[in-house]
């Protein structure tokens, strides 16, 4: 039973917010980013502490999906072996549009100390990167932050996804390719 | 820092000065009479071509067709009930043949023996899957790290590399950067060989030290001014502050003589 009526159109007027419709929907996109829960090595283990109670993801938006279908954030975090990339690959490939990349720590960013045969030297390689993270392990004040620097970005980004061109890929030869 | 020396043939060499290739060499005991491994010495018979004591560990030398067999005596004869490893070591370059070996452990006894044998390239070895369930994935690594066959395998597939791999990682001959299949397998598994030029080579971090650059590097003790040319004859001590950095000897500080 109402005991408090709030009838805004009859008192004061509708609360009326002008904006374009691009900030609308950029704010929402960038205020729930669900990452993928997807750990590759120890970069994960401060993957999972960043989304713990301590650092506490949830307050900013950001809830670990378990399935790339729910997912917009795909944070790589750790050493991406070479058997492994083509999995990352149709996990990236699965999940739905927009869809963003973190590339957290040393090993995604450029292989790292695992400079050998069976390491990817950086996952930009198969999967465009949206930002690189540096630190092995980056602490996660800095995926908090990486997280916040690529909230800024969706906000400055167009809302419609086909005009973000995510890679352009210009080789020697001048041919154009992109990477989706 | 140690001279570079091309490491690649090192094997080759019948000389090498490289301090740090000189393999240590672990002394060999002889097996002492009425000790648990003469006793093993003795079931085991003929078959151990050469036995010593190694660390406490009796080492057996045999021939690779008798691996089955004697593995089977000591596991029912001797009590070596755990199989913990079987891999194989690389010496293709200057023997052109591989040392296998078994590594077997008595609970009861608290005793190790391994079990050695040089095997051929090409030639495979028989699987002790029958004895040991623990040589499953062992023998599937050793296959897939050395391309060394196993004869009656269960399901003799590589374990670590993906199954369409190209080439076998732990030998000496296989390059720690990849050869040509290796640095391009993800680009051609995911997007096709015509992506290649489109995505590039590796870029590898080559790991180089400097000692010239003096803007990324700085040697400890002997800096110079950032950016400056390198000279070697001019380096300098370095100078600390008297606030920042104390500088540390017996004079300032003071040693306990009893806990607190
Ligand atoms: S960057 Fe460091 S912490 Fe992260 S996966 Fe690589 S080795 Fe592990």
């Amino acid at each position: 039973m109402a005991q408090h009526q709030v009838n805004y159109a009859s008192t004061a007027g509708l609360p009326i917010a002008l904006t374009s419709v691009d900030k609308l929907v950029n704010w929402g996109r960038s205020n729930s980013l669900w990452p993928l829960t997807y750990g590759l090595a120890c970069c994960a283990i401060e993957m999972m502490a960043s989304g713990a109670s301590r650092y506490d993801f949830d307050r900013m938006g950001t809830i670990f999906r378990a399935s790339p279908r729910q997912a917009d954030v795909m944070i790589l975090a750790g050493t991406l072996s070479k058997k492994h990339s083509e999995f990352a690959r149709r996990l990236y490939d699965q999940m739905t549009e927009p869809k963003w990349v973190i590339s957290m720590g040393s090993c995604a960013n450029t292989g790292g100390m695992f400079n050998t045969y069976a390491t990817v030297q950086g996952v930009d390689r198969i999967i465009p990167v949206d930002i690189y993270l540096p630190g092995c392990a980056p602490r996660p004040e800095t995926l908090q932050y990486a997280l916040m620097m690529l909230q800024k970005k969706i906000r400055k980004e167009s809302a419609n996804m086909k005009k973000n061109t995510k890679q352009d890929l210009t080789t020697q030869t001048g041919k154009r390719a992109r990477l989706i | 820092m140690r001279k570079y020396v091309p490491k690649d043939n090192v094997q080759k060499k019948a000389y090498y000065t490289d301090r740090f290739h000189v393999v240590p060499r672990v002394p060999r005991e002889k097996v002492e009479e009425g000790s648990h491994f003469a006793q093993v010495v003795k079931t085991v018979g003929a078959d151990a071509q050469e036995s010593y004591i190694e660390i406490g560990q009796l080492v057996l030398h045999i021939k690779p067709e008798d691996n089955f067999k004697v593995i089977k005596i000591l596991k029912e004869q001797c009590g070596y009930t755990q199989c913990s490893e079987q891999s194989a070591v690389d010496y293709l370059a200057k023997d052109n043949e591989f040392e296998l070996f078994w590594q077997l452990l008595n609970v009861n006894e608290a005793k190790r023996v391994r079990v050695v044998c040089r095997l051929k390239k090409g030639l495979a070895i028989e699987s002790i899957v029958p004895l040991f369930n623990s040589a499953n994935f062992a023998e599937r690594e050793m296959f897939d790290m050395f391309g060394i066959k196993v004869n009656n395998h269960p399901f003799l597939k590589r374990i670590l590399m993906p199954d369409d791999w190209e080439g076998h990682p732990l030998l000496k001959t296989y390059p720690l950067h990849g050869d040509e299949f290796a640095s391009w397998y993800e680009v051609d598994k995911i997007f096709g060989k015509e992506y290649r030029d489109i995505i590039g080579p590796e870029n590898r971090d080559p790991a180089k030290i400097d000692i010239e650059d003096t803007k990324r590097f700085s040697r400890v003790g002997y800096e110079v001014p950032f950016g400056a040319e390198y000279n070697g004859d001019q380096e300098k001590e370095i100078e600390y502050s008297e606030t920042l950095l104390v500088n540390y000897n017996k004079k300032t500080s003071k040693t306990l003589d009893e806990r607190r």
